[in-house]
């Protein structure tokens, strides 16, 4: 047999929840093809059942995330980068086939992706220093303000750059200790696939880190909704997306951030490696210590 | 008593089926109303203190206070030491004091000792007795010592209903199970009962089907009802939804009453009552939705 008479194997791409791969509980898959319209994989259409699945498994992970030490976070943080670089090929080729825009701007997103994980692999034992502080009191208090993760964190991915974007996202959520539920870009939803892979291979905790593709506008109603959120970070929302999400984090006053960022600025180094994106997924502490004068 | 055997692959089979089933909408929510009405809710723990039996009775009268229409569960379980508190607790609320009795939940002592320790839940107001059986007796084929126990702690309960722990985790078959079941209803048993809850397997559907089966075996000869209580092991809606319906295709509607059928558990009334919730608000919850248990 040629090479050429051999039958392709196409990857089916399942979800990734409580560090284990299982298939939406609907049973529902979706077919992503190329920019020829030649089919590329089957992946798992997430039902809010999933997202349900996810959210305990992020519930459940949430304090012993919060728990490690700091230098930990950093540590597997890394360990993802590293992991990601390792499958960039893989990541360039679909997002290349997929996403508008050639080779070279995949491998460009690709690398940036990497490069945003290791930067928040370095703020990890660092953004504490920088968003906590030492209050001046007129009393003989020590007092001091530190920041803790807030919980479960959801991450709504966007289109543009799905890999970059979903990792912008993602990064400041986990380093802070919060573990998160990502519901990736429903127009290119491959590179959140293949993300999972790299999760299991990198110490990620289970749970630490959920993934689900699907369809955006049926799971962020329930999202929103979802009393056992405790933040949403999304990207490339519609007006009327982000108001469904803002009205239904009223419910339990969940902290909605949505990025605005477009074209260039997810590659601007000075905007997106802040470590005030960290500020918005953790809460402040501030204690009152007897210092005896 | 007759040597019959369990087929265990059947067992195990009909078993999973009910796991299968779908219940949704308007029958879910009947199904949780009457499986918070046959919770005997449980807490047997070194550390219990009058504070917890407090909240616990507290919660058996009124599950949740913003579910008015939640009944009271069946009944409260404790330690022979809580039960006049807990009489004096749950009054005239229509929840029932089941206390765990006969050196639970070994039973590794001798007969006066457990009878002594039956009769003071009975004299401190406790209306149903969880009693273990021997079972270093019973595997050792001392069938006879087993039911003389059964018999002479029933003598002692007077007027309070008997429940026979078999601590099936600790029987090894089912045939044992069959054997356990059928001498403790011939002993004078009113409910047969699989575990302690301190043993792994605690409840599991097959061991209760074996259950569920005898006591309908026991029906057609004699026409006498046996109530059944799995307990240990069933903390969600959705398992106990599932053990419903096997009761109701096992033995029929004549069982599906808190009379006949009990759960004994401590998480699982905590759980229905997220669902609960869920069904009426229509979102997903929060583990500070409810109170401790």
């Amino acid at each position: 047999m040629s090479p050429s008479d051999r039958l392709e194997v196409l990857k089916t791409y399942k979800l990734f929840i409580n560090g284990a791969f299982p298939r939406t509980e609907s049973g529902r898959s979706l077919l992503v093809e190329d920019k020829r319209g030649k089919p590329l994989a089957h992946l798992c259409h997430a039902s809010r059942k999933d997202l349900r699945n996810a959210v305990v498994a992020a519930r459940k992970a949430a304090p012993g995330w919060a728990k490690r030490s700091a230098y930990n976070r950093t540590q597997i943080l890394y360990r993802m980068a590293e992991m990601l670089e390792g499958k960039s090929q893989e990541f360039t080729d679909v997002i290349a086939s997929t996403v508008p825009g050639g080779k070279s701007r995949a491998s460009r997103e690709v690398a940036a992706a990497v490069d945003r994980l290791v930067a928040y692999a370095g703020w990890a034992d660092k953004f504490g220093q920088v968003l906590g502080c030492n209050n001046p009191v007129a009393a003989p208090f020590y007092n001091f303000t530190i920041a803790e993760a807030m919980g479960v964190v959801c991450v709504v991915a966007p289109a543009e750059e799905p890999l970059l974007g979903l990792i912008s996202l993602l990064a400041p959520a986990i380093c802070a200790g919060n573990t998160a539920v990502v519901v990736g870009s429903s127009e290119h939803p491959l590179a959140t696939a293949i993300l999972g892979e790299v999760c299991a291979t990198s110490d990620v905790p289970a749970g630490v880190v959920n993934l689900l593709t699907g369809q955006r506008p049926e799971l962020l109603e329930v999202m929103a909704g979802h009393r056992d959120v405790d933040a949403i970070s999304a990207a490339g929302c519609t007006k009327a997306e982000r108001t469904t999400l803002e009205l239904g984090a009223a419910e339990n006053l969940k902290r909605v951030t949505v990025d605005t960022s477009k074209g260039k600025e997810w590659y601007d180094l000075e905007r997106m490696n802040s470590p005030y994106r960290i500020q918005p997924f953790v809460e402040m502490k501030t204690i009152w210590h007897p210092s005896g004068a | 008593m007759p040597n019959r055997t369990v087929d265990k692959v059947a067992v195990e089979a009909r078993a999973a089926s009910f796991k299968t089933r779908s219940i949704k909408k308007e029958s879910k929510r009947q199904g949780l109303l009457m499986v918070a009405s046959m919770i005997d809710l449980t807490t047997l723990e070194g550390k219990d203190s009058a504070a917890k039996v407090r909240a616990l009775c507290q919660k058996a009268i009124q599950p949740d206070a913003s579910l008015p229409h939640v009944p009271p569960v069946a009944a409260v379980c404790v330690y022979p030491r809580w039960v006049s508190l807990a009489r004096e607790l749950v009054g005239d609320h229509g929840v029932m004091v089941a206390s765990v009795a006969t050196a639970f939940p070994s039973g590794q002592v001798d007969l006066p000792t457990k009878l002594a320790d039956v009769r003071e839940a009975v004299e401190a107001g406790a209306d149903e007795i969880d009693m273990v059986i021997h079972r270093g007796a019973f595997l050792a084929g001392q069938l006879q010592v087993v039911a003389d126990e059964i018999r002479a702690v029933k003598d002692a309960c007077g007027t309070a209903h008997l429940k026979v722990i078999l601590e099936t985790g600790e029987l090894e078959t089912y045939d044992n199970v069959v054997r356990a079941s059928e001498l403790s209803i011939a002993a004078g048993a009113d409910f047969i009962k699989t575990s302690t809850g301190k043993v792994s397997p605690a409840a599991t559907m097959s061991v209760t089907l074996v259950m569920l089966e005898t006591i309908r075996s026991h029906f057609l000869a004699t026409g006498q009802m046996i109530g059944m209580k799995p307990a240990g092991g069933i903390s969600t809606a959705k398992d106990a939804l599932h053990y419903l319906a096997m009761l109701k295709e096992t033995l029929g509607d004549a069982w599906l009453t808190p009379q006949w059928f009990r759960f004994g558990a401590s998480s699982l009334l905590n759980d229905v009552l997220l669902q609960l919730h869920r069904l009426e608000s229509g979102q997903y919850t929060a583990h500070y939705d409810v109170t401790e248990s």
